[in-house]
């Protein structure tokens, strides 16, 4: 080993890779196999299962569950759900975006948003519910307050519903939004704006030639991605409403339901639908990413 | 380059996160001009504010919940309840999930340290060509939802429950995943701001092998990166309920869920101080990041 690294030299990049083959590819076997056992294998259980009855012949009767009305009106609340609070998450999340701009980077309050942005976007889940059962569960603080003001039993909590996630789940969506936005809205170059205002463009004409049109890509990327975080999130819900009413649920419910095995392959048909969403959406996403990274740093 | 990419290696979230080298910076904070994007400060305080006070407010509720007594007033009688031998049985399945977590997240970041990190450092040193595989595997999990990862999961734990048995602590497996794109950012940003090549050249030629130049030169430079990661692991695991259910074992979530039926009360506290803790987990992430020895050199 020694006479070879005296062959090499410093600063020669080693072109020779395949050449010296020894032991040390065997270094990556073990996370491969690693991913290969709990990652590779699953997803692809997962995905196939839905082909499959239990007893392992190939079936598309799992499939039928998509002509089940419920299954149709949950896929619809998903759908909803997502569309909504990702909208509301994006045009919320950027106008934070916009105010952290003119805060030190590299200050506190940058810090703490940012730490509390991490908090809410990925680790609240059950947490999350608990919290807003706390503020607007039946016994919870507005409920009290407005009991308070209109008398007992005035207030009825919105929250065991599907509607009644949207607030919920712009908790974790608006802070998604924060830190998936940021780096598009800082990569606006000042000399932008200085170009624009030399130029004699006000503000208004910076936002509308240059700020927003440069932004855009990165925008709809981003409210892309929220809708595929509202879309395949689970605990949140499932803390919150035990009746169903979203896909997610949906999947749950057919794992768990009767025997063992049971119905876990109607999961595995509606585990494919929503990886092939996720798949669209991901792609969308990545494409719009790169649009958008055309204007970024270099 | 530039005050976007600076900005980019500071955030530190789990999402897009890390610390990397010392970038050249394009002096633009503290000034404020009216020109260009940044709003004025008081419009920018005034929008932080108000979402501020919003975001607030449920984590305050949560904390008047804890003193609200059953039948109306306040109490910290909920608090005591924790202390209370005869409710103990109550809680039981709480503290459990919080040991078993705990357990989890020893061994989800031993897998991260002991079997991502060196994998990555090793790709960097020895075989550039598997990067982009690398990064695929571990960015995966974020477009396959856990959701779905678990309906897979239950026939593989089948199998290995008949290897290493049922205990919770077999979960890491599974969270490890989920915790790969969360855990390779930081990592990854981290070895793009090191270069590993020359040092590994340089090592080489001064007669090291691989292994020395791995832990004498590589991870030391590596270290904001995988502290980052470590940490981050942590939230993923204590925040961890999806697996935990799918496949019925008892962690902290599923535990706070089936105290909260009974107890809703010592469920909120519960959750509430885990809350503080991720944050001030994250907001040291993010200190430790954001500060930059000039000065200091690594080893």
């Amino acid at each position: 080993m020694t006479s070879l690294s005296q062959n090499r030299g410093a600063g020669v990049t080693p072109r020779r890779r395949g050449a010296r083959v020894g032991i040390g590819w065997i270094g990556v076997v073990p996370f491969g196999v690693y991913a290969l056992l709990f990652l590779g294998i699953p997803a692809v259980l997962a995905v196939a299962s839905g082909f499959f009855t239990e007893k392992g012949a190939f079936t598309l009767a799992n499939f039928d569950t998509f002509a089940d009305p419920t299954t149709q009106k949950d896929i619809i609340g998903s759908i909803g759900l997502s569309a909504v609070t990702a909208i509301a998450g994006a045009i919320a999340g950027a106008l934070i975006c916009y105010a952290l701009l003119s805060m030190r980077s590299d200050g506190l309050v940058r810090t703490v948003v940012d730490a509390a942005s991490s908090v809410f976007a990925q680790f609240g889940g059950v947490m999350l519910a608990f919290a807003f059962i706390a503020t607007m569960g039946n016994t919870g603080l507005l409920g009290v307050v407005i009991n308070g003001i209109f008398g007992d039993n005035a207030y009825t909590s919105p929250l065991y519903t599907v509607p009644g996630l949207v607030p919920v789940y712009l908790f974790f969506q608006i802070p998604l939004m924060v830190l998936t936005f940021m780096p598009a809205m800082e990569a606006l170059k000042p000399a932008w704006g200085e170009a624009v205002a030399t130029l004699g463009g006000t503000r208004r004409t910076y936002w509308w030639r240059v700020g927003i049109p440069v932004l855009a890509p990165a925008f709809l990327g981003c409210a892309i991605l929220l809708f595929a975080n509202s879309f395949s999130s689970f605990a949140t819900a499932a803390a919150l409403i035990s009746q169903g009413g979203l896909i997610s649920l949906d999947i749950y419910r057919a794992s768990t339901s009767e025997t063992v095995i049971g119905h876990a392959n109607e999961a595995g048909s509606l585990a494919l639908a929503m990886v092939l969403v996720m798949i669209v959406l991901m792609t969308a996403y990545g494409t719009l990413q790169r649009r958008a990274a055309k204007w970024g740093n270099r | 380059m530039t005050t976007s990419s600076r900005a980019q290696d500071r955030v530190m979230t789990p999402l897009q996160a890390a610390p990397a080298a010392e970038p050249f910076v394009a002096g633009r904070a503290g000034r404020a001009p009216r020109f260009g994007a940044p709003p004025s400060k008081a419009a920018a305080r005034v929008i932080l504010v108000i979402t501020g006070i919003l975001f607030l407010l449920p984590i305050v509720a949560m904390g008047i919940f804890t003193f609200r007594a059953n039948g109306g007033g306040y109490t910290v009688g909920h608090y005591l309840d924790l202390f209370n031998p005869a409710l103990e049985y109550n809680y039981d399945v709480l503290f459990q999930g919080i040991q078993n977590s705990l357990i989890l997240c020893l061994i989800t970041v031993a897998i991260i340290l002991l079997l991502m990190v060196p994998t990555m450092v090793l790709i960097e040193m020895r075989y550039p060509k598997l990067r982009r595989i690398m990064e695929f595997i571990c960015l995966v999990p974020i477009t396959i939802p856990t959701i779905v990862l678990v309906v897979g999961l239950a026939p593989t734990y089948s199998v290995v429950a008949r290897f290493v048995g049922s205990d919770a602590w077999t979960l890491a497996f599974a969270i490890g995943v989920i915790a790969l794109p969360y855990a390779y950012r930081p990592v990854a940003v981290n070895i793009a701001g090191v270069d590993v090549r020359t040092l590994t050249e340089a090592g080489r030629s001064l007669g090291a092998g691989y292994l020395s130049i791995m832990w004498r030169i590589i991870l030391p430079n590596l270290r904001r990166g995988i502290i980052a990661a470590a940490f981050i692991t942590i939230t993923v695991v204590l925040g961890e309920f999806t697996i935990a259910t799918f496949l019925g074992r008892t962690t902290f979530q599923t535990g706070l869920l089936q105290v909260e039926s009974g107890d809703p009360y010592v469920a909120v506290i519960f959750a509430l101080l885990a809350l503080l803790f991720a944050f001030v987990i994250l907001l040291i992430i993010g200190r430790v990041g954001s500060i930059r020895p000039k000065t200091r050199t690594d080893p």
